[in-house]
């Protein structure tokens, strides 16, 4: 069972408040936070080693961007994935989900030998939950969104896909595509030896060359939007206080309620 | 202050610190409150490979030394003391066999104990034999190839959850101290059972038993090193494992002082941030500068340990002595600069305050400690050094 696990190095929000958006170039200001693989990818890793674990075979973790992310795919070999692909070209630079899904499913061509593709079910920085879809449209294969449990039996995927108020159960064949929400795991902590491992580990680059693709389908040239700006909502704190006796105070207030049609 | 860490160490330190941060500071008041082992941590950290970090490469472990057991040590006392010590005494079992151990008794309990698949456990101390080690009941008697033990051990950290012990008896009663043995032995054993689980003021999470030995028949093959070289075991373990109280103290003086700063900057009195009162400002800066102190006289020692130095029973113990006192003053302090809050089991600095009091007492007493120090003065210049 060969597993590709397509993983986003994104900052942490967990840090938001070092988090800055350039007034100028409407883009995140990368360096203000210190930078993670984002979390909901980390359960498409442990899924994965899980699997790997399970029924043999190798984990390849799948990243684009620029030549930092390394740090990212280090800490998912540090985790126990076996092989480490970044894609990086500044060709690459600002591609929207449509671009990033077209030169993933490239990518995914070359490596050629799969029987599941994993995803986070978003990026917490983006949120859009495409790549993942697109990737899957990209390559003409089915895909399960919001993967909350997945089983394999004879080569048939089973997955539990989480609803609003309940869960569906999806069969499909393999090779399939699977996005994974944080229940279906506690991501597992990487070991020492892990860790000494990844850090001469050897991470394969692939530049546009490499891939030998469709260089008006990649990056910003390849994308279909284009985002105008990014800007910080104005927080609205202005409140209203009531004041009176408390019974008067319930009263104003259901009225109010009522008023706005909230009641 | 930089202590020029290698990659390793500061990898080991980066990682001990995130499950700490992460998995151990949700659950202290936990533990400390219901006594109940940290199984679940033991786990993490056995995953993490942190019980391997002192035991070498060839029996499964990282090849480090008493330095990096002492980093991982500082950091699980930061957040927890009492976590910190299930983890260490392990490391306390385990020294006897990775210092005394054949090459068969090695190759059977140091991979497991690298894994941290069986905890350790290191016996010692009875009821009528702390501090005076040699006064130790514990009776092995030889019958052919096996030996037979009888007696009590007291206050066994890890005991009953640990499954590998050293425990040190008397097999020649008459030749006094060089009349001790040290046995591994193994949870389960016909004749060795566990007495009640002591109730302790502070490292609650931890679990402290009597051992008790009832005509317990033990091989030949158990003994570490050879019959009568007993003491010398365990005083050449105690050489080594005390820069890991040391390091337990500096980390739980270490969670004090960051905690005092933290809630001085919060705790408005007069109008002000109390950290802005000289007053406070002075208490902290001497903690500050006493963990400090604590830190380099452990990191040095766990150092010349590593590099072979033969002769560290004076350093052992000074930084056993230095750092455990630090720890009782500055968790003391950090009380103070919380005033009653610091007083409620609802703040954490109390539950360190508890914890600290112990890395004065065992692993041989503070008393005990400036013993060997004078001991070692006295003997070095009767040499005329």
């Amino acid at each position: 069972m060969d597993i590709i696990v397509c993983i986003k190095q994104v900052p942490d929000t967990a840090s938001l408040h070092t988090l800055k958006i350039n007034p100028k170039t409407n883009t995140l200001m990368r360096d203000t936070a210190p930078a993670i693989i984002n979390p909901f990818d980390e359960n498409a890793i442990e899924e994965g080693i899980r699997l790997k674990e399970k029924y043999a075979g190798e984990v390849t973790v799948l990243s684009m961007g620029p030549p930092q992310v390394e740090k990212a795919l280090r800490d998912a070999l540090a985790m126990g994935a076996d092989n480490a692909i970044l894609l990086s070209d500044r060709s690459f630079a600002g591609a929207d989900t449509l671009a990033t899904s077209y030169t993933l499913a490239e990518a995914i061509k070359k490596i050629g030998k799969f029987d599941l593709i994993l995803f986070g079910k978003q990026a917490i920085d983006g949120d859009t939950a495409q790549v993942g879809p697109g990737v899957a449209e990209c390559l003409g294969l089915p895909q399960i969104t919001y993967v909350r449990k997945i089983e394999i039996e004879n080569g048939k995927l089973r997955a539990e896909r989480t609803l609003e108020d309940s869960f569906e159960l999806v069969e499909a064949e393999l090779p399939a595509v699977i996005t994974v929400t944080k229940e279906i795991n506690t991501p597992r902590y990487p070991s020492l030896k892990g860790i000494m491992k990844s850090k001469k580990a050897q991470i394969t680059i692939w530049s546009l060359k490499e891939m030998s693709i469709d260089s008006d389908r990649v990056g910003l040239e390849g994308s279909s939007t284009q985002v105008i700006r990014i800007f910080t909502p104005e927080m609205r704190l202005k409140g209203e206080i009531l004041q009176g006796t408390s019974e008067d105070v319930v009263d104003t207030l259901i009225n109010k309620l009522r008023e706005r049609k909230v009641l | 202050m930089d202590y020029f860490l290698t990659e390793e160490q500061k990898m080991i330190v980066e990682l001990t610190r995130k499950i700490a941060r992460e998995k151990i500071t949700p659950v202290v008041a936990h533990h400390d409150e219901t006594e109940e082992f940290p199984w679940d941590i033991m786990k993490l950290l056995a995953e993490a490979d942190l019980f391997g970090v002192y035991i070498p490469q060839e029996y499964g472990g990282l090849g480090g030394g008493v330095f990096e057991l002492s980093l991982v040590t500082e950091e699980l006392s930061k957040v927890c003391g009492g976590i910190a010590i299930c983890y260490a005494a392990t490391a306390l079992g385990t020294y006897p066999i990775l210092l005394f151990g054949n090459e068969e008794q090695k190759k059977k309990y140091l991979p497991q104990l690298a894994k941290g698949v069986r905890l350790a456990a290191f016996a010692l101390t009875e009821p009528n034999a702390g501090s005076d080690a040699a006064g130790i009941q514990t009776l092995a008697k030889k019958e052919g190839e096996h030996y037979i033990l009888n007696g009590t051990k007291q206050w066994i950290t890890n005991g009953g959850e640990a499954e590998v012990y050293t425990v040190i008896a008397m097999t020649d009663r008459a030749r006094g101290a060089r009349g001790a043995t040290a046995f591994i032995l193994e949870k389960g054993m016909d004749g060795f059972d566990f007495g009640k689980k002591e109730k302790k003021m502070g490292i609650r999470a931890s679990a402290t038993r009597e051992l008790i030995f009832t005509d317990c028949k033990v091989e030949a093959s158990r003994i570490l090193g050879k019959e009568g070289i007993g003491f010398l075991v365990a005083m050449k373990t105690f050489d080594a494992s005390r820069p890991g109280v040391a390091a337990q103290a500096l980390g739980i003086a270490h969670g004090a002082l960051d905690d005092a700063v933290k809630y001085s900057r919060q705790r408005v009195q007069f109008g002000k941030p109390i950290s802005s009162f000289q007053a406070i400002q002075h208490i902290l800066a001497d903690m500050a500068t006493q963990v400090e102190a604590a830190r380099a006289l452990i990191y040095a020692t766990a150092r010349m340990i590593d590099k072979g130095v033969k002769d560290i029973a004076r350093e052992s113990a000074m930084s056993k002595l230095f750092a455990s006192d630090v720890a009782m003053k500055v968790t003391t302090d950090a009380v103070q600069v919380f005033g009653g809050y610091g007083y409620m089991r609802e703040y954490p600095v109390e539950k360190r305050m508890r914890d600290a009091k112990i890395t004065q007492i065992y692993e041989g007493t503070n008393q005990i400690q400036r013993n060997v120090i004078a001991l070692n003065l006295i003997k070095e210049a009767a040499k005329g050094k």
